[in-house]
Protein backbone atom coordinates (compact mmCIF):
# COMPACT_ATOMS: atom_id res chain seq x y z
CA UNK A 1 0.00 0.00 0.00
CA UNK A 2 1.05 3.35 -0.91
CA UNK A 3 2.61 5.90 1.58
CA UNK A 4 0.26 8.30 2.83
CA UNK A 5 0.64 11.75 1.43
CA UNK A 6 0.29 14.63 3.87
CA UNK A 7 -0.18 17.23 1.45
CA UNK A 8 -3.68 15.65 0.55
CA UNK A 9 -6.33 16.32 2.44
CA UNK A 10 -9.58 13.87 2.22
CA UNK A 11 -12.03 13.75 -0.63
CA UNK A 12 -15.12 11.96 -0.66
CA UNK A 13 -17.40 11.56 -3.94
CA UNK A 14 -20.91 9.80 -3.86
CA UNK A 15 -21.10 8.32 -0.33
CA UNK A 16 -23.70 6.67 0.31
CA UNK A 17 -24.26 4.05 3.76
CA UNK A 18 -26.91 1.84 4.81
CA UNK A 19 -26.77 0.14 8.20
CA UNK A 20 -29.11 -2.80 7.37
CA UNK A 21 -32.28 -0.96 5.82
CA UNK A 22 -31.84 2.63 7.30
CA UNK A 23 -30.04 4.92 4.79
CA UNK A 24 -27.42 6.72 7.49
CA UNK A 25 -25.52 8.58 4.43
CA UNK A 26 -27.27 10.11 0.97
CA UNK A 27 -24.88 10.93 -1.48
CA UNK A 28 -22.29 12.81 -0.16
CA UNK A 29 -19.41 14.66 -1.74
CA UNK A 30 -17.20 16.36 0.22
CA UNK A 31 -13.26 17.69 0.09
CA UNK A 32 -11.41 18.35 3.02
CA UNK A 33 -8.54 20.36 2.90
CA UNK A 34 -5.25 19.48 5.08
CA UNK A 35 -3.89 21.32 8.01
CA UNK A 36 -7.41 22.81 8.47
CA UNK A 37 -9.86 21.99 11.09
CA UNK A 38 -13.13 21.29 9.77
CA UNK A 39 -16.10 21.07 12.07
CA UNK A 40 -19.31 18.65 11.24
CA UNK A 41 -22.27 19.99 13.23
CA UNK A 42 -25.72 18.69 13.20
CA UNK A 43 -28.96 17.25 15.17
CA UNK A 44 -28.56 14.18 16.67
CA UNK A 45 -28.86 11.02 14.61
CA UNK A 46 -27.88 13.22 11.27
CA UNK A 47 -25.43 10.93 10.32
CA UNK A 48 -21.94 13.32 11.55
CA UNK A 49 -20.61 10.22 13.67
CA UNK A 50 -21.49 7.50 10.89
CA UNK A 51 -19.82 10.09 8.20
CA UNK A 52 -16.51 10.20 10.41
CA UNK A 53 -15.91 6.77 11.18
CA UNK A 54 -15.68 5.54 7.47
CA UNK A 55 -12.66 7.99 7.29
CA UNK A 56 -10.94 5.47 9.25
CA UNK A 57 -13.31 2.13 8.05
CA UNK A 58 -14.76 2.34 11.91
CA UNK A 59 -17.63 1.33 10.43
CA UNK A 60 -16.47 -2.12 9.54
CA UNK A 61 -16.61 -3.22 12.84
CA UNK A 62 -20.70 -2.76 12.34
CA UNK A 63 -22.27 -5.69 11.23
CA UNK A 64 -25.12 -5.43 8.13
CA UNK A 65 -23.12 -1.47 7.51
CA UNK A 66 -22.87 -1.35 3.72
CA UNK A 67 -20.63 1.67 2.12
CA UNK A 68 -20.73 3.16 -1.21
CA UNK A 69 -18.41 5.76 -2.57
CA UNK A 70 -15.23 6.86 -3.09
CA UNK A 71 -13.03 7.60 -0.27
CA UNK A 72 -9.75 9.03 -1.47
CA UNK A 73 -6.97 10.28 1.50
CA UNK A 74 -4.00 11.15 0.87
CA UNK A 75 -3.75 9.93 -2.42
CA UNK A 76 -5.40 6.04 -1.12
CA UNK A 77 -8.08 4.76 -2.44
CA UNK A 78 -9.72 3.61 1.16
CA UNK A 79 -12.07 0.96 0.61
CA UNK A 80 -9.89 -0.67 -2.23
CA UNK A 81 -9.27 -4.43 -1.49
CA UNK A 82 -5.71 -3.95 -0.90
CA UNK A 83 -5.92 -1.06 1.44
CA UNK A 84 -4.49 -2.18 4.44
CA UNK A 85 -6.86 -1.08 7.06
CA UNK A 86 -4.87 -1.11 10.16
CA UNK A 87 -2.06 1.15 8.30
CA UNK A 88 -5.13 3.52 7.36
CA UNK A 89 -5.82 3.69 11.21
CA UNK A 90 -2.63 4.35 12.08
CA UNK A 91 -2.59 7.24 9.29
CA UNK A 92 -6.18 8.59 10.43
CA UNK A 93 -6.43 8.57 14.36
CA UNK A 94 -9.23 8.98 15.99
CA UNK A 95 -10.36 10.59 19.46
CA UNK A 96 -13.76 8.96 20.95
CA UNK A 97 -16.03 10.96 22.96
CA UNK A 98 -16.12 9.25 25.77
CA UNK A 99 -12.83 9.05 27.07
CA UNK A 100 -11.13 5.46 26.72
CA UNK A 101 -7.76 4.61 28.05
CA UNK A 102 -6.85 1.02 28.04
CA UNK A 103 -6.79 -0.39 31.72
CA UNK A 104 -2.78 -0.07 31.28
CA UNK A 105 -0.19 2.80 33.05
CA UNK A 106 0.02 6.11 31.10
CA UNK A 107 2.88 5.07 29.67
CA UNK A 108 2.31 1.60 28.18
CA UNK A 109 -1.09 3.46 26.68
CA UNK A 110 0.94 5.74 25.09
CA UNK A 111 3.41 3.50 23.81
CA UNK A 112 0.57 0.66 22.51
CA UNK A 113 0.48 2.04 19.03
CA UNK A 114 4.23 2.57 18.73
CA UNK A 115 4.41 -1.04 19.79
CA UNK A 116 1.55 -1.98 17.27
CA UNK A 117 4.43 -0.75 14.46
CA UNK A 118 7.22 -2.85 15.50
CA UNK A 119 9.65 0.18 18.04
CA UNK A 120 10.49 -1.80 21.00
CA UNK A 121 13.40 -0.11 22.10
CA UNK A 122 13.02 1.21 25.70
CA UNK A 123 15.27 4.98 25.04
CA UNK A 124 12.89 5.18 21.57
CA UNK A 125 9.82 4.68 23.38
CA UNK A 126 10.66 6.97 26.21
CA UNK A 127 11.13 9.82 23.53
CA UNK A 128 7.58 9.03 21.62
CA UNK A 129 6.16 8.75 25.23
CA UNK A 130 7.28 12.27 25.89
CA UNK A 131 6.88 14.11 22.89
CA UNK A 132 3.14 12.58 22.32
CA UNK A 133 2.51 14.17 25.89
CA UNK A 134 4.06 17.47 25.38
CA UNK A 135 1.85 17.20 22.05
CA UNK A 136 -1.17 16.94 23.92
CA UNK A 137 0.34 19.84 26.43
CA UNK A 138 0.15 17.36 29.18
CA UNK A 139 3.46 16.13 29.89
CA UNK A 140 3.48 18.39 32.92
CA UNK A 141 0.80 16.69 34.58
CA UNK A 142 1.48 13.46 33.96
CA UNK A 143 5.46 12.84 34.06
CA UNK A 144 5.42 11.85 37.50
CA UNK A 145 2.74 9.52 36.59
CA UNK A 146 3.75 7.04 33.66
CA UNK A 147 3.76 4.25 35.79
CA UNK A 148 0.17 5.16 37.38
CA UNK A 149 -2.94 3.43 35.71
CA UNK A 150 -4.43 5.33 33.41
CA UNK A 151 -7.67 5.06 34.43
CA UNK A 152 -6.90 6.94 37.91
CA UNK A 153 -6.33 10.46 35.94
CA UNK A 154 -9.57 12.83 35.78
CA UNK A 155 -12.02 13.14 32.67
CA UNK A 156 -10.28 16.14 31.04
CA UNK A 157 -6.85 14.67 31.47
CA UNK A 158 -7.93 10.87 30.36
CA UNK A 159 -9.25 12.78 27.22
CA UNK A 160 -5.59 14.32 26.51
CA UNK A 161 -3.87 11.03 27.12
CA UNK A 162 -6.28 9.87 25.11
CA UNK A 163 -5.37 12.64 21.96
CA UNK A 164 -1.62 11.72 23.42
CA UNK A 165 -2.28 7.94 22.55
CA UNK A 166 -3.77 8.95 18.82
CA UNK A 167 -0.82 11.10 18.15
CA UNK A 168 1.98 8.40 19.24
CA UNK A 169 0.75 6.59 16.27
CA UNK A 170 2.22 9.86 14.19
CA UNK A 171 -1.34 10.51 12.03
CA UNK A 172 -1.44 12.54 9.19
CA UNK A 173 -5.49 13.13 10.02
CA UNK A 174 -7.12 13.28 13.66
CA UNK A 175 -10.47 12.77 13.77
CA UNK A 176 -12.26 13.65 16.88
CA UNK A 177 -16.24 12.85 17.53
CA UNK A 178 -17.53 15.11 20.54
CA UNK A 179 -14.08 15.02 21.85
CA UNK A 180 -15.12 17.70 25.15
CA UNK A 181 -18.80 17.22 25.43
CA UNK A 182 -17.51 15.11 28.52
CA UNK A 183 -15.68 17.31 30.00
CA UNK A 184 -15.68 20.72 31.48
CA UNK A 185 -15.01 24.59 30.03
CA UNK A 186 -11.31 24.48 31.58
CA UNK A 187 -10.62 21.15 30.01
CA UNK A 188 -12.40 22.09 27.00
CA UNK A 189 -10.69 25.41 26.70
CA UNK A 190 -7.63 23.27 26.91
CA UNK A 191 -8.44 20.66 24.45
CA UNK A 192 -9.43 23.48 21.86
CA UNK A 193 -5.95 25.17 22.21
CA UNK A 194 -4.53 22.37 21.29
CA UNK A 195 -5.95 21.43 18.13
CA UNK A 196 -5.31 24.98 17.03
CA UNK A 197 -1.17 24.18 17.62
CA UNK A 198 -1.99 20.71 16.38
CA UNK A 199 -3.86 21.88 13.17
CA UNK A 200 -0.01 23.24 12.19
CA UNK A 201 1.10 19.27 11.58
CA UNK A 202 -1.89 17.82 10.82
CA UNK A 203 -5.67 17.64 9.24
CA UNK A 204 -7.96 17.25 12.05
CA UNK A 205 -12.06 17.11 11.67
CA UNK A 206 -14.30 17.48 14.66
CA UNK A 207 -18.26 16.43 15.27
CA UNK A 208 -18.57 18.69 17.66
CA UNK A 209 -22.68 20.31 19.16
CA UNK A 210 -21.37 23.35 20.33
CA UNK A 211 -21.87 26.21 18.05
CA UNK A 212 -19.16 28.37 19.77
CA UNK A 213 -16.49 25.42 19.54
CA UNK A 214 -16.89 25.43 15.84
CA UNK A 215 -16.43 29.03 15.37
CA UNK A 216 -13.87 29.53 17.69
CA UNK A 217 -11.79 27.25 16.42
CA UNK A 218 -12.69 25.08 13.03
CA UNK A 219 -11.65 27.03 9.63
CA UNK A 220 -14.59 25.30 7.90
CA UNK A 221 -18.25 23.70 9.08
CA UNK A 222 -20.04 21.04 7.28
CA UNK A 223 -23.72 20.94 8.46
CA UNK A 224 -25.37 17.77 7.91
CA UNK A 225 -29.06 17.19 7.75
CA UNK A 226 -31.08 13.84 8.15
CA UNK A 227 -28.04 11.45 6.47
CA UNK A 228 -27.24 15.03 3.87
CA UNK A 229 -24.36 17.55 3.82
CA UNK A 230 -26.55 20.84 3.26
CA UNK A 231 -24.46 23.46 3.39
CA UNK A 232 -20.23 23.00 3.38
CA UNK A 233 -18.32 26.46 4.21
CA UNK A 234 -16.27 28.49 5.33
CA UNK A 235 -17.12 28.74 9.04
CA UNK A 236 -18.06 32.61 9.58
CA UNK A 237 -19.82 32.31 5.97
CA UNK A 238 -21.62 29.75 7.28
CA UNK A 239 -22.68 31.10 10.26
CA UNK A 240 -23.34 34.56 9.44
CA UNK A 241 -24.41 33.95 6.09
CA UNK A 242 -25.91 30.32 5.70
CA UNK A 243 -27.56 29.35 2.19
CA UNK A 244 -29.42 26.84 2.86
CA UNK A 245 -33.00 27.49 5.56
CA UNK A 246 -32.11 24.54 7.41
CA UNK A 247 -28.95 25.42 7.96
CA UNK A 248 -30.33 28.80 9.20
CA UNK A 249 -32.64 27.29 11.57
CA UNK A 250 -30.36 25.13 13.04
CA UNK A 251 -27.63 27.59 13.72
CA UNK A 252 -29.95 30.13 15.05
CA UNK A 253 -31.40 27.27 17.04
CA UNK A 254 -35.06 26.65 15.75
CA UNK A 255 -34.67 22.95 15.56
CA UNK A 256 -32.19 20.20 16.67
CA UNK B 1 -51.55 9.46 63.53
CA UNK B 2 -51.64 6.88 61.15
CA UNK B 3 -48.50 7.82 59.65
CA UNK B 4 -46.86 7.30 63.06
CA UNK B 5 -48.16 3.73 63.91
CA UNK B 6 -47.00 2.76 60.08
CA UNK B 7 -43.90 4.10 60.84
CA UNK B 8 -43.33 2.70 63.94
CA UNK B 9 -44.72 -1.02 62.40
CA UNK B 10 -41.90 -0.43 59.66
CA UNK B 11 -39.36 0.16 62.18
CA UNK B 12 -40.10 -3.05 64.01
CA UNK B 13 -40.42 -4.51 61.05
CA UNK B 14 -36.59 -3.62 59.79
CA UNK B 15 -35.04 -4.16 63.34
CA UNK B 16 -36.79 -7.92 63.57
CA UNK B 17 -35.21 -8.24 59.92
CA UNK B 18 -32.05 -6.64 60.66
CA UNK B 19 -31.78 -8.99 63.78
CA UNK B 20 -32.76 -12.10 61.74
CA UNK B 21 -30.13 -11.63 59.28
CA UNK B 22 -27.45 -11.53 62.16
CA UNK B 23 -28.85 -14.99 63.52
CA UNK B 24 -28.68 -16.10 60.15
CA UNK B 25 -25.45 -14.95 59.69
CA UNK B 26 -24.06 -16.59 62.77
CA UNK B 27 -25.61 -19.57 61.91
CA UNK B 28 -23.89 -20.07 59.00
CA UNK B 29 -20.17 -18.81 60.18
CA UNK B 30 -20.84 -21.46 62.99
CA UNK B 31 -21.23 -24.25 60.28
CA UNK B 32 -18.61 -23.07 58.18
CA UNK B 33 -15.79 -22.55 60.98
CA UNK B 34 -17.13 -25.38 63.05
CA UNK B 35 -16.52 -27.85 60.38
CA UNK B 36 -12.85 -26.22 59.79
CA UNK B 37 -11.92 -26.48 63.10
CA UNK B 38 -13.86 -29.84 63.95
CA UNK B 39 -11.54 -31.55 60.81
CA UNK B 40 -8.00 -29.04 62.15
CA UNK B 41 -8.77 -30.45 65.98
CA UNK B 42 -9.62 -33.99 64.81
CA UNK B 43 -6.96 -34.86 62.17
CA UNK B 44 -3.55 -32.40 63.02
CA UNK B 45 -2.15 -34.61 65.92
CA UNK B 46 -2.16 -37.17 63.34
CA UNK B 47 -0.10 -35.54 61.54
CA UNK B 48 3.35 -37.29 61.20
CA UNK B 49 6.60 -37.21 59.04
CA UNK B 50 5.37 -40.40 58.30
CA UNK B 51 2.40 -39.74 57.12
CA UNK B 52 3.32 -36.87 54.79
CA UNK B 53 6.82 -37.73 53.43
CA UNK B 54 7.37 -41.33 54.46
CA UNK B 55 8.46 -44.43 52.36
CA UNK B 56 5.67 -46.13 51.14
CA UNK B 57 6.98 -49.22 52.69
CA UNK B 58 7.33 -47.80 55.71
CA UNK B 59 3.81 -47.34 56.15
CA UNK B 60 0.78 -45.16 54.94
CA UNK B 61 1.71 -42.36 53.59
CA UNK B 62 0.07 -39.38 51.52
CA UNK B 63 3.08 -38.25 49.88
CA UNK B 64 1.81 -40.53 46.47
CA UNK B 65 -1.23 -38.55 47.05
CA UNK B 66 -0.06 -34.85 47.51
CA UNK B 67 1.81 -35.87 44.05
CA UNK B 68 -0.87 -37.43 42.16
CA UNK B 69 -3.31 -34.10 43.02
CA UNK B 70 -0.56 -31.74 42.11
CA UNK B 71 -0.10 -33.91 38.25
CA UNK B 72 -3.51 -33.66 38.17
CA UNK B 73 -4.20 -30.41 38.61
CA UNK B 74 -1.30 -29.99 36.00
CA UNK B 75 -2.68 -32.24 33.61
CA UNK B 76 -5.75 -31.16 33.27
CA UNK B 77 -5.29 -27.34 33.70
CA UNK B 78 -2.99 -27.09 30.94
CA UNK B 79 -5.55 -29.02 28.85
CA UNK B 80 -7.99 -27.29 29.53
CA UNK B 81 -7.42 -23.54 30.61
CA UNK B 82 -5.99 -22.91 26.87
CA UNK B 83 -9.01 -24.59 25.61
CA UNK B 84 -11.02 -22.99 27.04
CA UNK B 85 -9.73 -19.20 27.38
CA UNK B 86 -9.86 -20.04 23.11
CA UNK B 87 -13.23 -20.97 23.11
CA UNK B 88 -14.44 -18.57 24.77
CA UNK B 89 -12.71 -16.20 22.70
CA UNK B 90 -13.59 -17.41 19.81
CA UNK B 91 -17.35 -17.26 20.83
CA UNK B 92 -17.03 -13.88 22.08
CA UNK B 93 -14.80 -11.76 19.70
CA UNK B 94 -15.49 -13.70 16.16
CA UNK B 95 -18.75 -15.52 16.62
CA UNK B 96 -20.50 -12.06 18.34
CA UNK B 97 -24.08 -11.42 16.32
CA UNK B 98 -23.92 -14.73 14.90
CA UNK B 99 -26.68 -15.51 17.48
CA UNK B 100 -28.21 -18.89 17.08
CA UNK B 101 -25.52 -20.93 16.44
CA UNK B 102 -23.82 -18.86 20.02
CA UNK B 103 -26.84 -19.49 21.76
CA UNK B 104 -27.05 -23.56 20.81
CA UNK B 105 -22.82 -23.74 21.95
CA UNK B 106 -23.88 -21.53 25.15
CA UNK B 107 -26.81 -23.63 25.69
CA UNK B 108 -24.71 -26.66 25.69
CA UNK B 109 -21.72 -25.56 27.36
CA UNK B 110 -24.06 -24.36 30.13
CA UNK B 111 -25.34 -28.11 30.27
CA UNK B 112 -22.07 -29.66 30.36
CA UNK B 113 -21.46 -27.49 33.49
CA UNK B 114 -24.37 -28.88 35.47
CA UNK B 115 -23.86 -32.12 35.17
CA UNK B 116 -22.66 -34.15 37.87
CA UNK B 117 -18.90 -34.82 38.25
CA UNK B 118 -19.66 -38.86 38.62
CA UNK B 119 -21.79 -38.99 35.08
CA UNK B 120 -18.09 -37.33 33.93
CA UNK B 121 -16.32 -40.19 36.09
CA UNK B 122 -18.25 -42.65 33.67
CA UNK B 123 -17.81 -41.26 30.26
CA UNK B 124 -13.34 -41.36 31.15
CA UNK B 125 -13.97 -44.73 32.29
CA UNK B 126 -15.68 -45.82 29.44
CA UNK B 127 -13.37 -43.90 26.90
CA UNK B 128 -9.81 -44.65 28.68
CA UNK B 129 -10.26 -47.80 30.54
CA UNK B 130 -12.48 -49.40 28.71
CA UNK B 131 -12.46 -48.38 24.97
CA UNK B 132 -8.95 -46.96 24.60
CA UNK B 133 -7.67 -49.88 27.32
CA UNK B 134 -5.11 -47.85 29.17
CA UNK B 135 -6.43 -49.15 32.01
CA UNK B 136 -6.46 -46.93 35.32
CA UNK B 137 -4.35 -44.25 34.66
CA UNK B 138 -3.18 -40.75 35.91
CA UNK B 139 -3.42 -39.59 32.07
CA UNK B 140 -6.94 -40.78 31.83
CA UNK B 141 -8.32 -39.00 35.15
CA UNK B 142 -6.31 -35.55 34.07
CA UNK B 143 -7.93 -35.17 30.85
CA UNK B 144 -11.27 -36.45 32.21
CA UNK B 145 -10.98 -33.83 34.63
CA UNK B 146 -9.96 -31.57 31.72
CA UNK B 147 -13.57 -32.45 30.15
CA UNK B 148 -15.11 -32.11 33.38
CA UNK B 149 -13.71 -28.34 34.60
CA UNK B 150 -13.93 -26.99 30.28
CA UNK B 151 -17.08 -25.77 30.39
CA UNK B 152 -16.86 -23.81 33.73
CA UNK B 153 -13.71 -22.41 32.29
CA UNK B 154 -15.26 -21.31 28.80
CA UNK B 155 -18.68 -19.90 30.86
CA UNK B 156 -16.79 -17.33 33.38
CA UNK B 157 -14.23 -16.63 30.43
CA UNK B 158 -16.93 -15.42 28.26
CA UNK B 159 -18.33 -13.46 31.09
CA UNK B 160 -15.31 -11.97 31.94
CA UNK B 161 -14.42 -11.01 28.10
CA UNK B 162 -18.18 -9.40 27.94
CA UNK B 163 -17.60 -7.21 30.70
CA UNK B 164 -14.83 -5.68 28.73
CA UNK B 165 -16.24 -2.37 27.18
CA UNK B 166 -16.59 -2.20 23.88
CA UNK B 167 -14.23 1.03 24.24
CA UNK B 168 -11.21 -0.73 24.72
CA UNK B 169 -11.67 -2.81 21.78
CA UNK B 170 -12.77 0.20 19.55
CA UNK B 171 -9.47 2.73 20.88
CA UNK B 172 -7.03 -0.67 20.15
CA UNK B 173 -8.39 -0.80 16.63
CA UNK B 174 -8.30 2.90 16.00
CA UNK B 175 -4.95 3.06 16.85
CA UNK B 176 -3.75 0.56 14.06
CA UNK B 177 -3.93 -2.71 16.19
CA UNK B 178 -4.89 -6.17 14.42
CA UNK B 179 -7.90 -7.69 15.86
CA UNK B 180 -5.03 -10.84 17.17
CA UNK B 181 -3.20 -7.50 18.94
CA UNK B 182 -6.14 -6.11 20.15
CA UNK B 183 -7.65 -9.57 21.74
CA UNK B 184 -4.09 -10.68 23.37
CA UNK B 185 -2.99 -6.88 24.11
CA UNK B 186 -6.40 -5.57 25.40
CA UNK B 187 -9.23 -7.35 26.07
CA UNK B 188 -7.74 -10.57 27.62
CA UNK B 189 -5.79 -8.23 29.87
CA UNK B 190 -8.79 -6.36 30.61
CA UNK B 191 -10.37 -9.59 31.73
CA UNK B 192 -7.66 -11.41 33.36
CA UNK B 193 -8.59 -11.44 36.63
CA UNK B 194 -12.02 -12.42 36.08
CA UNK B 195 -9.84 -15.54 34.01
CA UNK B 196 -7.73 -16.37 36.95
CA UNK B 197 -10.41 -16.35 39.19
CA UNK B 198 -12.42 -19.20 37.48
CA UNK B 199 -8.79 -20.60 36.90
CA UNK B 200 -8.39 -20.85 40.87
CA UNK B 201 -12.20 -22.06 41.03
CA UNK B 202 -11.21 -24.67 38.31
CA UNK B 203 -8.40 -26.22 40.54
CA UNK B 204 -10.21 -26.30 43.72
CA UNK B 205 -12.71 -28.96 41.78
CA UNK B 206 -9.92 -30.72 40.56
CA UNK B 207 -8.09 -30.86 43.87
CA UNK B 208 -11.82 -32.17 45.85
CA UNK B 209 -12.89 -34.22 43.07
CA UNK B 210 -13.02 -38.23 44.08
CA UNK B 211 -16.23 -39.58 41.98
CA UNK B 212 -14.45 -39.11 38.47
CA UNK B 213 -11.04 -39.94 40.11
CA UNK B 214 -12.14 -43.60 41.70
CA UNK B 215 -13.39 -44.59 37.81
CA UNK B 216 -10.60 -43.60 36.28
CA UNK B 217 -7.02 -43.60 37.95
CA UNK B 218 -8.09 -46.32 40.28
CA UNK B 219 -7.15 -45.69 43.94
CA UNK B 220 -3.50 -47.58 44.21
CA UNK B 221 -2.91 -45.62 47.27
CA UNK B 222 0.68 -45.77 49.16
CA UNK B 223 3.18 -46.26 45.62
CA UNK B 224 4.04 -43.24 43.93
CA UNK B 225 3.41 -43.68 40.17
CA UNK B 226 6.48 -44.18 37.81
CA UNK B 227 4.19 -42.32 35.02
CA UNK B 228 1.02 -40.86 34.20
CA UNK B 229 0.51 -43.61 32.32
CA UNK B 230 -0.39 -45.91 35.62
CA UNK B 231 -3.11 -45.79 37.72
CA UNK B 232 -2.61 -43.66 41.12
CA UNK B 233 -4.03 -41.60 44.07
CA UNK B 234 -4.61 -38.36 45.28
CA UNK B 235 -5.39 -36.63 48.33
CA UNK B 236 -9.44 -36.38 48.21
CA UNK B 237 -9.06 -40.28 47.13
CA UNK B 238 -6.76 -41.37 50.13
CA UNK B 239 -9.53 -39.58 52.15
CA UNK B 240 -11.85 -41.62 50.76
CA UNK B 241 -9.60 -44.86 51.34
CA UNK B 242 -8.34 -43.96 54.57
CA UNK B 243 -12.39 -43.60 56.27
CA UNK B 244 -13.05 -46.41 54.05
CA UNK B 245 -10.70 -48.75 55.44
CA UNK B 246 -11.01 -48.07 59.11
CA UNK B 247 -8.12 -45.43 59.84
CA UNK B 248 -9.98 -41.85 60.57
CA UNK B 249 -6.94 -40.72 62.32
CA UNK B 250 -5.34 -40.88 59.09
CA UNK B 251 -8.59 -39.47 57.18
CA UNK B 252 -8.69 -36.44 59.60
CA UNK B 253 -4.89 -35.52 59.13
CA UNK B 254 -5.05 -35.98 55.17
CA UNK B 255 -7.97 -33.81 55.65
CA UNK B 256 -6.49 -31.08 57.18
CA UNK B 257 -3.80 -31.37 54.36
CA UNK B 258 -6.04 -31.00 52.34
CA UNK B 259 -7.72 -27.74 53.85
CA UNK B 260 -4.52 -26.26 54.15
CA UNK B 261 -3.69 -26.82 50.35
CA UNK B 262 -7.08 -24.96 49.13
CA UNK B 263 -6.17 -22.51 51.81
CA UNK B 264 -2.87 -21.79 50.09
CA UNK B 265 -4.53 -22.15 46.68
CA UNK B 266 -7.26 -19.39 47.71
CA UNK B 267 -4.53 -16.66 48.88
CA UNK B 268 -2.61 -17.45 46.31
CA UNK B 269 -5.48 -16.89 43.76
CA UNK B 270 -6.33 -13.46 45.85
CA UNK B 271 -2.77 -12.17 45.49
CA UNK B 272 -2.36 -12.89 41.41
CA UNK B 273 -5.89 -11.11 41.60
CA UNK B 274 -4.08 -8.31 43.35
CA UNK B 275 -1.42 -8.30 41.25
CA UNK B 276 -3.58 -8.09 38.01
CA UNK B 277 -6.05 -5.29 39.32
CA UNK B 278 -2.53 -3.22 40.32
CA UNK B 279 -0.86 -3.93 36.79
CA UNK B 280 -4.25 -2.86 34.78
CA UNK B 281 -5.84 -0.30 36.98
CA UNK B 282 -8.91 -0.54 39.67
CA UNK B 283 -11.97 -1.61 37.40
CA UNK B 284 -10.02 -4.70 35.37
N1 LIG C 1 -24.19 0.73 14.67
C1 LIG C 1 -25.36 1.19 14.18
N2 LIG C 1 -26.30 0.33 13.78
C2 LIG C 1 -27.48 0.77 13.27
N3 LIG C 1 -27.79 2.07 13.16
C3 LIG C 1 -26.89 2.98 13.55
C4 LIG C 1 -25.62 2.58 14.09
N4 LIG C 1 -24.93 3.71 14.39
C5 LIG C 1 -25.72 4.74 14.07
N5 LIG C 1 -26.91 4.32 13.56
C6 LIG C 1 -28.00 5.17 13.06
O1 LIG C 1 -27.50 6.00 12.04
C7 LIG C 1 -27.99 7.32 12.16
C8 LIG C 1 -26.84 8.28 12.27
O2 LIG C 1 -26.19 8.06 13.50
P1 LIG C 1 -24.90 8.85 13.96
O3 LIG C 1 -24.40 8.20 15.20
O4 LIG C 1 -23.97 8.96 12.84
O5 LIG C 1 -25.51 10.27 14.30
P2 LIG C 1 -24.80 11.55 14.90
O6 LIG C 1 -25.03 12.65 13.94
O7 LIG C 1 -23.41 11.25 15.27
O8 LIG C 1 -25.66 11.82 16.19
P3 LIG C 1 -25.20 12.35 17.63
O9 LIG C 1 -25.05 13.80 17.47
O10 LIG C 1 -26.33 11.99 18.53
O11 LIG C 1 -23.93 11.65 17.97
C9 LIG C 1 -28.91 7.31 13.36
O12 LIG C 1 -30.23 7.17 12.90
C10 LIG C 1 -28.49 6.10 14.14
O13 LIG C 1 -29.59 5.56 14.83
MG1 LIG D 1 -22.35 11.04 17.12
Amino acid sequence: MKEFDTELGISVTGCNLWYGELQALKNIDMEIAEREITAFIGPSGCGKSTFLKTLNRMNDLVENCRIEGRFIIGGVDIYAKDTDVNLLRKNVGMVFQKPNPFPMSVYDNIAFAPRTFGIKKRSELDEIVEKSLRRASIWDDLKDRLKKSALGLSGGQQQRLCIARALAAEPKILLMDEPTSALDPISTGKIEDLMSELKTELTIVIVTHNMQQATRIADKTAFFYLGELIEYAETETLFTTPKDRRTENYITGRFG
Amino acid sequence: MKNQTKAKINKGFYSSLKISSYICCGIALTALVGVILFVMIRGTGHISLQLLFGDPKDGDTILPAFLGTLRLVAVSILLAVPLGIFTAVFLVEYMRGKGKLVRLIRLTVETLAAIPSIVYGLFGYLVFVVALSWGYSMWGGGITLAVMILPTIVRSTEESLLSVPDSYREGALALGASKVRTIFKVTLPSASSGIVTSVVLAVGRVVSESAVLILTVGMVVNKIPAALTEPGTSLALDIYYFANFGKPDEAAATAVVLLLFVLALNLLAALCGKLIRKKYGDNA
